[in-house]
């Protein structure tokens, strides 16, 4: 790429676990092409155990990141925009390879996910305002209701759209406070792991979003039923698993973000719809008196 | 019983109700026979037999649901949204009218005291009715886009601890936003349900708006699972919502399910006891703790522990128990003898893990489900009767020395429905309150309802709210929920 007679140092791509990046613990890798076939990288296969450590480090990270402020989330999910602004060539580059893009259109889709956590971002601290209130109850209390993270939620990123989709459905897991346990795009890995690498350097906390390349498949399974999981979006569930997934899910009484017929135009204004499912409302009552 | 006070007996009279010797179905607005069995219902507080009614076959779920498509196309649907809230209102108004009549068919059917049916259950139901019928022209304010439409046709399956009252928390916010309903009440309290029928054809509400299917779990079953249902609401056991869950799964209905719970109170050192005993009382003995939200588990604070007992049993000593249509009645009949064999099987458990059992002297009456205000000392978090919903009028007491404990043992459950706070720092109810994963939280107070706040729980107590604004989104799609 760069037109000089230098060895270029080429990157392993690896997992995103508990602010670090580890191999995947079962030693599995799985070659990753360009759209035209060509070898690009070998990617981690993330195992179910890699599921179950994911799990374990976004339950841990939950209590810090659900209990910052709004405006702390608000500021660190900006900062995750910042810092792939510095990277826009290398998430170019990857996207383009990956999802076959021209240079331009490649370039609106990074354009178009640096936005999309700015967006979000600026949602962390209008949501208790959107969607809680004070309640007229009939009776003297003063009684209020909030919306509250759900918890760990499990994300089976999309298949297609590698980074502007991922960041679609990560971003508003992470805006409502949840943490998240990814599952990338099986063909289309490496800007998510590009994306990890920017995550551990903008003040998100280690365990707050885990990435998991691998087959969503396989581990769509281990997270749909794992009992520490209190959410699953199905987006990139293989079509003809994603009933078998919303069946385990019920295990647990799992919320369940059905997947799509087809995958959505990540462009459109994604509205509340990706963060209310995320999201429980907490009622407080108390006696007003002297 | 060695009583405080002697009461004279103060019956409510049930004069003011008439039961038909059998009833059928409520479909597409006329009351027809069904094709299943007939089952009787009866008093739990007599075993009397009351009425039979009867038990719709998957065949009456089909014409039921078939009957709420149409009126959901060709009237409902249609309708002008300020007209669909001016049907809600009648039915308020028709509820408040016959309130009485309803209370006691409640305390017959259900065994709940006539002060509870009297004072909560009918007057909230029709709450419900008021306040969701003011929303009916005004959805584009509920926060899903300036044109939420309506899901189509709902299946509402309710439990029978607050049989009128489930009814209403289903039924209004799904008519108010443009749906038509079928609903099937519980098995052993169907009656209030098809009185209402009733009210909706004084309303002149049109034909097929709302079905009830009365039956058991077969007649459930056919609901959630008719292929032309678009939303499937559902309170009661979290097994069987599970398997709901699992019914629904891979197809377009949209769930919301409101299951059990294992409620901490949590009693600070400072809190009033004398105040906190009433709202403990109230949090586990309301409706004979058939309360999915009840306050069962007791977190009291180490040092006061001996006190709030002493004078908590002091308390429960002057409660009645007995004949649910006496005025006096403060815990009324267990709604079944299924039900008794549950609260008994938990707390002999209890004994044998080693919890220590206390309930008031006193005689129970001979006939009907009976079962007395119990509290169980010395529990541990690991022990049944502090993880399993007993149902029942039973409260496991358990203690903590810090508030950092208590938030711990509190959410120490797979359930996640509601809470309760005693104390008189406000900064410590606020910080408790939020980080308590639970529905509603309740400080200073317990078991309080109203329609305009949501209820709802966290983890396996459930998803979707009911009440409020939130509980309009359930029955609603918009841009916003693709």
């Amino acid at each position: 790429m760069i037109g000089n007679d230098r060895l270029a140092v080429r990157k392993t791509y690896k997992l995103y676990v508990n602010g670090a990046f580890p191999r995947s613990e079962s030693g599995r890798t799985y070659e990753v092409t360009d759209a035209k076939g060509h070898f690009l990288a070998n990617a981690a296969e993330a195992s179910r155990k890699d599921a179950r450590d994911a799990v374990v480090a976004a339950r841990g990270a939950f209590a810090k990141w659900s209990g910052a402020t709004a405006y702390n989330r608000g500021q660190v999910l900006y900062r995750v925009a910042e810092v792939m602004e510095g990277r826009h060539v290398q998430f170019c580059e990857e996207v383009a390879a990956g999802e076959g893009l021209s240079a331009s259109k490649a370039r609106a889709a990074v354009d178009a996910a640096i936005d999309r956590w700015v967006w979000y971002a600026g949602w962390t601290d209008k949501l208790a305002a959107v969607l809680g209130g004070a309640n007229p109850v009939a009776g003297p209390y003063f009684d209020f209701s909030t919306p509250e993270p759900t918890g760990v939620v499990a994300v089976l990123a999309p298949q297609q759209s590698s980074l502007l989709g991922l960041v679609s459905v990560l971003a508003p897991v992470l805006a409502t406070g949840n943490t998240a346990v990814v599952v990338t795009s099986k063909e289309r890995p490496l800007p998510a792991v590009t994306l990890g690498e920017v995550l551990a350097t903008s003040d998100v906390p280690g365990g707050v979003v885990n990435l998991l390349t691998g087959d969503a498949g396989e581990l769509g399974t281990w997270l749909a039923e794992h009992a520490d999981v209190d959410a699953i979006d199905l987006t990139g569930a293989p079509s003809h698993r994603a009933m078998e997934f919303e069946r385990e899910a019920a295990g647990t009484i799992k919320r369940v973000l059905r997947p799509p017929v087809t995958e959505p135009d990540w462009t459109a204004d994604p509205g509340l719809a990706r963060m209310t499912p995320f999201l429980e409302t907490k009622t407080v009552w108390h006696p007003i008196g002297l | 019983m060695t009583s405080l006070f002697e009461y004279a007996p103060a019956p409510e009279s049930r004069s003011i109700v008439t039961i038909a010797p059998s009833y059928g179905l409520f479909i597409d607005g006329e009351f027809v026979d069904g094709t299943g069995e007939s089952f009787p219902t009866i008093n739990p507080a007599t075993e009397e037999v009351l009425t039979e009614v009867s038990a719709g076959s998957e065949a009456d779920v089909d014409r039921a649901v078939r009957a709420a498509r149409r009126a959901f196309e060709k009237t409902w649907g249609p309708m002008r949204p300020a007209d669909r809230g001016k049907y809600l209102f009648r039915i308020a108004r028709l509820l408040q009218e016959r309130a009485r009549e309803f209370a006691v068919l409640e305390s017959l059917d259900n065994g709940k005291p006539i002060r509870e049916s009297r004072d909560v259950d009918v007057p909230l139901a029709a709450a419900h009715f008021f306040y969701y019928a003011g929303w009916a022209d005004k959805l584009e304010h509920v926060g899903l886009g300036t044109q939420p439409r309506p899901l189509g046709v709902a299946g509402q399956v309710i439990p029978w601890n607050f049989p009128l009252m489930m009814l209403a928390w289903k039924v209004a916010p799904a008519l108010a936003a443009g749906n038509t309903v079928v609903l099937k009440p519980a098995e052993t309290t169907p009656l209030t349900a098809l009185l209402f029928a009733e009210i909706c054809r004084q309303a002149d509400l049109p034909a097929g708006v709302v079905n009830i299917v009365t039956g058991a779990g077969d007649t459930g079953r056919a609901v959630v699972e008719h292929a032309d249902v678009d939303k499937v609401a559902f309170t009661g056991s979290t097994d069987v919502g599970r398997s709901i869950a699992r019914a629904v799964a891979g197809t377009r209905k949209k769930l919301t399910l409101e299951l059990g719970g294992k409620a901490a109170n949590i009693v600070f050192d400072d809190a009033p006891i004398d105040q906190a005993v009433e709202g403990i009382v109230q949090g586990i003995f309301f409706n004979q703790g058939h309360v999915c939200c009840a306050g069962s588990r007791l977190l009291v604070q180490e040092s006061i522990h001996d006190e709030v007992v002493a004078s908590l049993q002091r308390r429960i000593g002057t409660l009645r128990v007995g004949d649910p249509l006496d005025k006096n009645t403060d815990i009324g009949a267990i709604n079944s003898r299924e039900q008794l064999e549950r609260i008994r099987e938990l707390s002999d458990i209890g004994e044998a893990e080693g919890a220590q059992r206390w309930q008031p002297a006193g005689e129970l009456p001979e006939r009907g489900f009976w079962f007395p205000p119990t509290v169980f000392t010395d529990v541990s978090s690991a022990h049944r009767i502090a993880r399993d919903e007993v149902f029942g009028p039973v409260l496991s007491v358990l203690t903590f020395r810090t508030p950092d404990e208590a938030v711990a043992k509190a959410n120490n459950s797979t359930y996640g429905l509601s809470a309760g706070i005693w104390s008189e720092k406000g900064s410590r109810i606020l910080k408790i309150a939020s980080h308590l994963r639970a529905g509603v939280v309740w400080a200073n107070t317990f078991n309080k309802f109203d329609p305009t706040s949501p209820f709802g729980g966290y983890k396996q107590s459930g998803y979707g709210r009911e009440g409020g604004r939130h509980g309009l989104a359930a029955y609603l799609t918009g841009a916003d929920s693709k």
